[in-house]
């Protein structure tokens, strides 16, 4: 599996090839449902977003609490689709990169072409496993949203797939 | 008449504390089984590693008491309760959402339910409510078994009100395109139930119900059993694979429940869940 860290060079996007396992390293945000539509409401407002969306990468995630000694609970992906209709806007906004699981919307596609973006797919129930790569988190914003709130995540050899390349080839049509 | 048993709906919250925590992070034997089974049928190199990603993830659940997965569910519980029965100490229907509320608290899992569906959507922070069925039985035993449903797969359940004429073809045309749809987003292998005949909503209930029966049983007439078999063979026909990703293990079984319905119908529901089908029995 190729080793990559977060933040990907616009060179490295390129070479990826949807199905290719890779290991990311770097820094991740938590968002799901409820973050995406808050986010969402604050670029139509016009306000500042609560981190820096240039080159940010989002993981599809409500972890479970974290025991006493551990940086999160089981932390697997969620379906991808439900932030289909919000995608597109945060890929113009900046954000490089987005990690979940299953099929995505033509317009995500589009976005992910046009702006060079990738989608990565991870294994969904394996939330156990993966919360091991997962070496800190921190809270950011929208903490009343409990296990849906924004974290920043520090992340070691998070194992995934390319799912959309920058050509717009699905892993899931292979 | 039989003799009126008292119970104390106390009684009810620590097992049900219990099983939510054990459900959790616990695979039932014929789940894994099944699994096991699929990756060594399996002939595509993705499909083997997912599955064997997953069974090591099972490992660590159970060793560590870490949740299998993030969505640790919306319990649902299926009460059986015998009419020689009364409760007392409170009430019934919050005793079982006090288990629930400790069990969630207490095994760090993850609180997945809002209150309100369209407009406020505010998280209860205690993954409460149940959703409760109750079923009055002969007798005076209480038997509560508790399932802890996942949404990913939830979401990609369907019913539809099929007529007589559609027979078993459209059955089967009916469950391979709601597994079509669910693709990759359902988190395969699936464990697939389907509901046959009652009325709208009852054959809904039946698909879930489907759901808590053993991996290794079939339904007890041939027909139906036949009938699971060859619903089995059809989806994994479509190659989606597990996790999507192309391969024999779309899902691990169909388990088919069926009812008497009306003369102009016949109502199939399909029941969507992931591989992690959560459940376990409380008796008091």
């Amino acid at each position: 599996m190729r080793k990559l860290k977060l933040p990907l060079s616009p060179e490295e996007r390129r070479s990826l090839r949807a199905g290719e396992g890779v290991l990311l390293s770097g820094r991740i945000y938590t968002a799901r449902d409820a973050a995406h539509k808050r986010l969402h409401e604050m670029l139509e407002r016009g306000e500042p977003l609560p981190f820096d969306l240039q080159d940010a990468c989002i993981y599809y995630v409500g972890p479970t609490p974290a025991k006493e000694g551990q940086a999160i609970g089981s932390a697997g992906p969620t379906t991808s689709s439900r932030m289909d209709p919000y995608t597109p806007e945060l890929i113009e906004n900046g954000m490089q990169a987005m990690i979940g699981k299953g099929r995505r919307s033509d317009a995500v596609k589009q976005a992910i072409v046009s702006r060079g973006a990738v989608y990565f797919v991870t294994v969904g129930g394996a939330g156990a496993l993966l919360s091991r790569c997962i070496q800190k988190r921190r809270m950011i914003a929208f903490e009343d949203l409990l296990a849906e709130a924004v974290t920043e995540l520090t992340v070691e050899d998070f194992p995934c797939y390319v799912g959309i390349d920058t050509f717009g080839n699905d892993i899931y049509d292979l | 008449m039989g003799k009126i048993r008292e119970i104390n709906v106390s009684e009810l919250v620590p097992p049900i504390r219990e099983a939510c925590g054990t459900m959790a992070v616990q695979y039932s034997c014929d789940i894994l089984e099944a699994m096991r089974r699929g990756r060594e049928a399996e002939e595509n190199e993705r499909a083997r590693s997912v599955l064997d990603l997953l069974l090591e993830n099972a490992g660590i659940a159970e060793r560590e008491r870490i949740p299998i997965c993030q969505d640790t569910g919306m319990i649902i519980a299926f009460a059986r309760i015998g009419q020689d029965v009364h409760f007392s100490g409170g009430s019934f229907t919050e005793a079982v959402c006090e288990g629930v509320r400790q069990g969630y608290r207490e095994y760090y899992l993850r609180a997945s339910v809002v209150d309100d569906p369209l407009y406020d959507r505010i998280n209860t922070r205690d993954n409460t409510p149940a959703v409760i069925h109750t079923e009055i039985t002969e007798g005076d035993g209480v038997e509560i078994t508790l399932m802890a449903k996942g949404f990913g797969s939830e979401n990609k359940s369907a019913v539809a009100m099929l007529t007589p004429a559609d027979g078993e073809q459209g059955i089967v045309d009916f469950v391979v395109d709601t597994v079509r749809k669910a693709g990759p987003n359902a988190c395969p292998p699936l464990i697939i139930g389907v509901g046959i005949g009652g009325t709208f909503e009852s054959c809904a209930l039946l698909s879930k119900k489907a759901l808590l029966r053993s991996l290794n049983e079939s339904n007890p007439d041939a027909r139906y059993a036949a009938l699971e078999d060859r619903l089995l063979q059809e989806v994994n026909a479509t190659g989606i694979g597990p996790q999507g990703l192309r391969g024999k293990t779309t899902a691990l079984k169909v388990q088919i429940e069926q009812m008497p319905t009306h003369i102009a119908g016949m109502p199939c529901a399909v029941n969507i869940c992931c591989h992690v089908c959560r459940h376990a029995k409380v008796v008091l």
